[in-house]
Parts: structure tokens; sequence; C-alpha cells
């Protein structure tokens, strides 16, 4: 064929000037162009990197292990010595905060800076999921950054918390509390319930109908003052909540209140101890006691 | 009588599938029987419709080979074979589908990660939508582009019709039903967890089968060429064919739970399995979305462009530089983790000696343009044909650099990657792929032209915009995720939770799905122009370029 016969008929391109190597495919040439020399040397390059590097780094596998690079540097021994270094550098503060009370902590500026640091951290990875990222909580998560503590908001008590957990009943010394079920097991009526919850609002100082929370006062003061006190004050040894904020765990709607005293909803935290260790426990404990609602010094002092 | 024995055939396989189902050990196993089961019955029935008797001769192959070659010199060539191009026609139609669905589906699950509202359980939640998506544009659209254009050029530059009788059919229609498989498979649940690997034991046994019937196929067509040598596009048609089967068989080495369910383990464990994994995926980007458009791009840039290919000597040895160092480089993959040092050393390394055979590739497709570049304002099809390449050069130049482990540090596990492999997944596979279906649709359908150059500029613009937009606003997202992830205080602890970082993501995911929305509109604007085009109609439309003065003044 007439292709056939050019087949290795070598022209040469017009606008280029360059030879064709003489064959064709479905009118499609080829030029004999060299190889390109700025390409030529990066390639070289690139290979003389990669022999210089698996000098210095470990690289070439033998029969039992591989060669270790003249550098000796393998990436286990250098992230322990960058986490030796790092601690060695805070060994005073962690050694301090590891033999010491966490009022104590709290009371010392640079143990304290320290523990947050740490204990910041620390809840980034293991409470936000729960608490928020900016500890803000959610329906049924408590917030942290409040003044309102289910269960004392003192280092050492919110340091219990974190080592026990609440209602985790794999903890032997974990706390433990339930509100009755006063709608489902029958206790009160719906009616009774409907004017408690009207009281309930009246004691946040939130809008009431006035005739409901009146008769709802007395109900109240039966059935539910023993455990969040007379005025709503709540108590703390119980977990009870304080009635008396605007503060809510699930929330202080009239048909929030009314659904939490029928069938209520009992949050589950779990206890921190033997995951984290004491030292992390007692950080985050200074952490969240910073966040804002942590009680004062003044006021710890005060309660002693 | 012709297709009798294909349709006895299918009627066995459906029966058996039907057997299958009955026995099957778990749910996912079973549903997945009855989807194959409507599947094959109805191609059973449509096959038993066409069963023709007698002695009827088969209706002559429309050939294409005059209209191909009127184009070219070589119409004396051409019209000596009688070409297979029936299955070509076919691929075309499948590659714009599956592209289009593909997109689809990544636009919804960029959607998913801006707007959670939109994972819809259990079928539709991201973790199902994310590797249909995948394997949609991978497989699907980039599979069918590749089985398409081999087909195609393996004929044109052997001068040979396709080797096996009906075998092609049974590539292309096995390769559907593979898709169709292993899609329906990820929204019911069914997956081995393996990224890009997803499809269990009895849908990775199917594409070994066709896959080895593809290999006959195009190497019997080479054995039986009538060019005294083999061009360049089909030694990389070949190396994808063949390390793909190879990849495919040993990252799917597993043992299947019961024969009757979907369940199967990895005959690997541990980091040996990462690293298995990790090859094979590596070096699917290398040869099946590397290797395999390369051969796309030595046929069609040069074709389009009417010029000759750049450098024969550069083709030589970037192709053999190429696929030697591609299959070295996979752990790079795996820097920092359980992987030994050694093997992330080699890893590194390979991958940044990876970088000039990469290149070469791109000089020999852009550099053909010399003496043609003013081709560039008259023809988008070869626009389109010269930006794929463009961001091939700037993917393949992204990899080696986010391989250095001091990159890499940064760059792992970010949205960076993400941004990587959409430059090059939708820059470079992306519109070589456009490119030729906008050179092969009016030659396999006989038409005179597109029916409209316009539109397809309209598509490289949206598909660009699409795609820088895409790029920048990932760079940005993992750059910042990267760098908030390993910000520490001066006490040495970590700054951000990770919850922080996503809340940050979401401008930039928002953004992201915009430019995947552009490039979608783009392909859709593609399907509506190859339809009016297979249809035969022609857009009335001045040619493009025609605004400059100087060509207006000629007027």
């Amino acid at each position: 064929m007439a292709d056939n016969d050019k087949a290795h008929d070598k022209q040469v391109d017009e606008v280029t000037g360059t030879e064709t190597t003489g064959h064709s495919w479905d009118g499609i040439k080829e030029l004999d162009t060299p190889l390109p020399r700025w390409w030529l040397t990066i390639f070289y390059g690139t290979i003389v990197f990669a022999i210089v590097y698996t000098i210095l780094y470990p690289a070439w596998p033998l029969v039992n292990s591989a060669t270790g690079g003249v550098l000796g540097w393998n990436s286990r021994t250098a992230i322990q010595e960058a986490m030796a270094e790092r601690e060695a550098q805070n060994a005073d503060l962690i050694e301090g905060i590891k033999t010491s009370s966490v009022s104590k902590v709290v009371a010392d500026d640079s143990l304290r800076q320290y523990a947050i640091a740490a204990g910041r951290a620390a809840f980034k990875v293991n409470c936000v999921q729960c608490h928020g990222s900016g500890a803000e909580g959610g329906p049924g998560y408590p917030n942290l950054n409040d003044d309102d503590w289910l269960w004392g908001g003192t280092p050492e008590a919110i340091e219990t918390t974190l080592m026990h957990g609440i209602r985790y009943v794999q903890d032997d010394e974990t706390r433990i509390s339930e509100m009755p079920a006063f709608g489902r097991d029958g206790i009160l009526e719906r009616a009774q319930i409907q004017d408690v919850a009207w009281y309930v609002r009246k004691l946040s100082g939130q809008s009431a109908e006035a005739d409901a929370a009146a008769r709802g006062e007395a109900i109240y003061a039966d059935n539910c003052a023993a455990c969040h006190g007379e005025n709503g004050e709540g108590l703390q040894d119980l977990g009870a909540p304080a009635l008396n904020d605007a503060i809510w765990l699930y929330g202080g709607t009239h048909a929030d209140i009314v659904a939490q005293v029928t069938a209520p909803r009992h949050g589950v935290m779990p206890a921190w101890g033997d995951r984290l260790g004491e030292t992390t426990v007692k950080e985050l404990a200074v952490y969240v006691h910073s966040l804002g609602g942590g009680v004062s010094a003044d006021e710890m002092a005060a309660a002693q | 009588m012709r297709n009798h024995v294909e349709a006895f055939g299918l009627a066995i396989a459906t029966l058996a599938v039907f057997i299958a189902a009955a026995f099957a050990q778990d749910a996912g196993f079973q549903t997945h029987a009855w989807v194959l089961f409507f599947v094959l019955a109805i191609a059973t029935l449509i096959l038993l419709n066409r069963i023709e008797f007698g002695d009827s001769k088969m209706i002559p192959f429309k050939t294409n080979g005059g209209a191909s070659g009127a184009a070219t010199a070589t119409a004396a060539a051409s019209t000596a074979v009688a070409y297979q191009d029936d299955v070509v026609r076919y691929g075309v139609i499948a590659t714009a589908f599956w592209g289009i669905v593909g997109f689809l589906v990544g636009v919804v699950a960029a959607s998913q990660l801006a707007w959670p509202e939109f994972n819809l359980e259990p079928w539709f939640n991201f973790g199902r939508v994310r590797p249909l998506h995948t394997s949609a544009v991978i497989f699907a659209f980039g599979g069918n582009a590749l089985i398409t254009t081999s087909f195609y050029i393996v004929q044109r530059t052997t001068r040979a019709r396709l080797w096996g009788g009906g075998l092609p059919w049974f590539v292309f229609w096995g390769y559907q039903l593979f898709i169709v498989l292993a899609a329906t498979g990820y929204l019911l649940g069914i997956t081995q967890s393996r990224e890009y690997a997803e499809p269990e034991w009895y849908v990775d046994l199917w594409l070994t089968i066709v896959w080895v019937a593809y290999l006959a196929v195009f190497v019997g067509t080479l054995v039986k060429r009538k060019e005294p040598h083999i061009y360049v596009a089909n030694w990389f048609f070949l190396s994808f064919i063949v390390t793909v089967a190879m990849l495919h068989v040993v990252n799917n080495l597993a043992v299947p739970v019961s024969l009757m369910g979907a369940k199967s383990y990895s005959a690997f464990s541990g980091v040996q399995d990462a690293l298995t994994q990790w090859w094979y995926g590596h070096n699917a980007v290398g040869f099946f979305l590397t290797a395999g458009f390369l051969g796309m791009m030595y046929y069609f840039i040069p074709k389009q462009a009417n010029r000759p290919v750049y450098s024969y000597r550069l083709s030589i040895i970037h192709f053999w530089a190429l696929i030697f160092l591609y299959i070295w480089a996979g752990p790079h993959h795996l820097h920092y983790t359980a992987l030994p040092d050694w093997a992330q050393t080699l890893g590194m390394v390979f991958s940044i000696m990876l970088w000039m055979p990469s290149w070469g590739g791109m000089i020999n497709g852009l550099m053909t343009l010399s003496g043609a570049w003013d081709k560039l304002r008259t023809d988008p099809v070869l626009r389109m044909l010269v930006i794929s390449v463009a961001f091939y050069g700037m993917s393949t130049f992204e990899g080696p650099m986010m391989s250095i482990k001091g990159v890499n540090a940064l760059s792992h596990y970010t949205d960076w990657t993400i941004g990587h492999v959409h430059s090059g997944a939708l820059g470079w596979n992306g519109m070589i792929s456009f490119g030729a279906l906008y050179f092969l649709t009016p030659r396999l359908w006989n038409r005179e032209r597109l029916y409209s150059m316009r539109l397809v500029n309209w598509h490289f613009w949206l598909a660009t915009l699409g795609i820088v937009l895409y790029a920048a606003v990932m760079w940005v997202s993992g750059i910042t995720q990267g760098l908030m992830w390993r910000e520490y205080g001066p006490d040495g602890y970590l700054v951000y939770s990770f919850a922080e970082t996503v809340a940050a993501m979401h401008p930039y995911y928002v953004l992201r799905t915009l430019g995947g929305l552009l490039y979608l509109a783009g392909a859709l604007i593609m399907g509506f122009n190859l339809y009016k085009t297979i249809r035969g109609d022609l857009r009335e439309e001045a040619p493009m370029g025609g605004r400059s003065p100087s060509l207006q003044a000629a007027e």
C-alpha cells in the first residue's frame, strides 16, 4: 500500500524543521525531536536526590530488616524524643499537678495556667461530643459556662463528677439519683401536673397562669420541695436541679416541664478516671472550673 | 441463527441467579441477587426478541472508514478495513451517560458535606453515596471512556478490525453489568471497605472475567495489526489493561464467608493489608487514570491539531520510566502510619522521581501543538484537549510534592488531597474524555460536524471555572484544616477540637458544591450537544473566533 511504502520515509516537518521517524498511524506522524535538556536534567536530579535520600534515611529492605540510614533517624524514636523533651520542659508543672489537690492547683497561678491548657486539650478530644466545643451544652447536656451546677461547682466536686461519672453504674462510686415519674407512675393526676408545671414557671420568674400556679404551689410543696427546695433552689447532694433560675436542662416551656414531670429523662455521664488517669481528670476539673461558672475561692472559703 | 447461544446462556444465568436469591445467606446478597435477576431477565427477553432464524445474512456493518478517513489523509487505508464501530457508538453514549450520573452524585455528596440534612438514611447517606460517586466517575465514566476510545484507536492505528467476533460486545455489556452491581451494592451497604475497590468478591470475580476478555480483544487486535509498528497510544492502553488486571486480582484476594453471602475477608491483615490496598489505590490512579488516558491523549491531540507528535524518543523514555516508577509509589499514602520507615522512604523517593516521567506526557501533548497554537482560538475541542494536559501537568507536579513527608504531614487526611484528585480527575480525565467524545461523535455517526461548537465553548468555560473554583477552595480549606489540626499552644497542647475544624470548613464546602454544579452544568450541555449531533441536527451559528476584527474586515 501507498502508506506502507512511505512507512520509513523520513520527511522533514516544515514548521519545526525536525525530521519525522518515518512511521505513520492513521495519519499521525512522530517527530524525532531529542529529549528536552531541561527535562533530562531535572529527571537525573530527582534520581540523585532519591539516591542521597535513601542513603540518609531508612530505605532499602534487607532479609530481616532494612538499611537504617546514616543519619540514624527513625520515626519511633523521633516521636519519643519529641514527647520526652516536652515532658521534661513541663516536668515541674506536671509533678505539681499530680501531687496537689485540685483546689491547690486552682490557687497556684502557674499550675492553674498549665492545667487549663492541658484540660482544654483533653476537653476538646473527650468532652465536646456531648458538652459542645464551647462547653455550651445542649438539651440534656449541661452547659458548663454558667454558675448552675447539678452536682456541685467546686474544683473537688467537678473532679468527683469526672472521676466517677453520673448514673454510670459500671463505677462503684458513681452518684445516682432519680426523679420519680409522677405522671407515668400515677403519683399525680394530669391536671395536677399541669398546675405544678405552671408553679415551676412562676418559681423561675417566667410568665405563668396565676390560678393554676396557685393550685400548683401546694402540690409542689408536697411532692417536689424535698429535693428541689422550698423555693426551687435545688440540692446538689442529690443532683436535683435548681428551678428558680432561667437555666434548663430539658427546656423551660410549660410543655417541657410537664414532659419532665410526667416521665423524667436522666442523663448519664461516663466515669473518666480509669480512662484518662487522675492527672488529666484534675486538669479537666481545673479547666471546667475556669470556664466562668466555677465557684470562686472566696465562696469556697465561705462554704467551709 | 444469530443470538441464540447468547440468549440461552443468559437464560441459564438468570435461573442460576434466581436460585442464588433463594439460598442467599444474608439480606444484602439476596437483594443483590434480585437486582441481577431482573437485569439478566430483561436482557434475556431483549435478546430472545432479536434471535434471527434461517439463513438471513447479518446486517452489514455500518463502517465509518470513509467518514473518518475523509478528515485525514489515510482514507485509502481505513476504508480497506470494516471496523467494529457499533460497540464504540454504544460506548460513547455510555460514557456521556455515566459521566453525567457520576457528576450528579458528586454534587449530592458535596451537598451532604455542606448540609447534613441531605443524608437520607440508610441508602443515601454520605458513607454510601461517596463510593457511588467515586466508582461512577472513575470506573463507569472513566472506564467506559477508556474501553470506548481504546477500541476506536486500536482499530485505526493497527488498521485491523477488533479481534474476537462478539467478544467486544461481551466486554461492553459485561462492564455495564459490573457497574450496575457495584452501584446497587454500595447503596445496599455491601462493601469490602477498600477505597476504589469496594465491590465484594462476586462482583470482583465478574470484573476479572470481563477484564480478561478486554485484554484478549486488545491483544488479539494488536497481533493481527496491519501496521509494522505499535503506536505509542497502544503501549499505554496495553500497560493500563495488564496492570489493572494484576492490581485488581491481588488487592481483592479474599475468602467469602459463604458462597451465597456477600461478606468476605481479605487475604491480608494489618499493615500488609493497608499497603496492598494503597499499592492498588495509587496504581489505579497511575494506570487507570494516567497511563490509559495518556493513550487517549496520544491519539486525539495529534489528530485534532493535525500535527505530528512532538518527540518519539520522549514518548519511549517517559513511557518506560512512568510504568517502572509508578508501581513503587503507593506507600506515600501511608506516611506516618504503622508502615515501616523504609517503605515510607521508598514511596516518597519513587514519587519524586515520577515527576519528570509524568511531565514527559505533558510536553509531548503541548509541544505537539507547535505550529498549530492558532487553532486554539477557533477550535474549542482542541482547547479542551489542551487544558486537560495543562491540568495533568499541574496535578502530576502537585502529587510528587504532596508525597514529600514534610508536605504530607500537613496535607494528609485534609481536603487538599480532595482538591488534588479533583484537579486531576475533573481537569485531566474529564476534559480529555469530553474532547474525545466531541471528536468521536460526528465521525461515528457520519455527521458533518458537531451540532454546535459554541455549546462546546460553553461547556469548556463552565467546566474550567468549576474546576478552578473547586481546586482553589479545597486548597484553602485543606491547608486551613491541616494547620488547625496541628496548632499547639505555648504549653504544648492542641488548640482546636475536631468539631471546630469541621465548623471552619462549612463555607468552603458550600463553594465546592457550587464548583461541582458548574462542572455538572457543562456536562449536561455536552449531553444535549451530543444528542443533537447524533440526531443529525446542525445549529446555525457563526464560527468560533469569527469575532476578531481582522476577520470581520475581511468579510
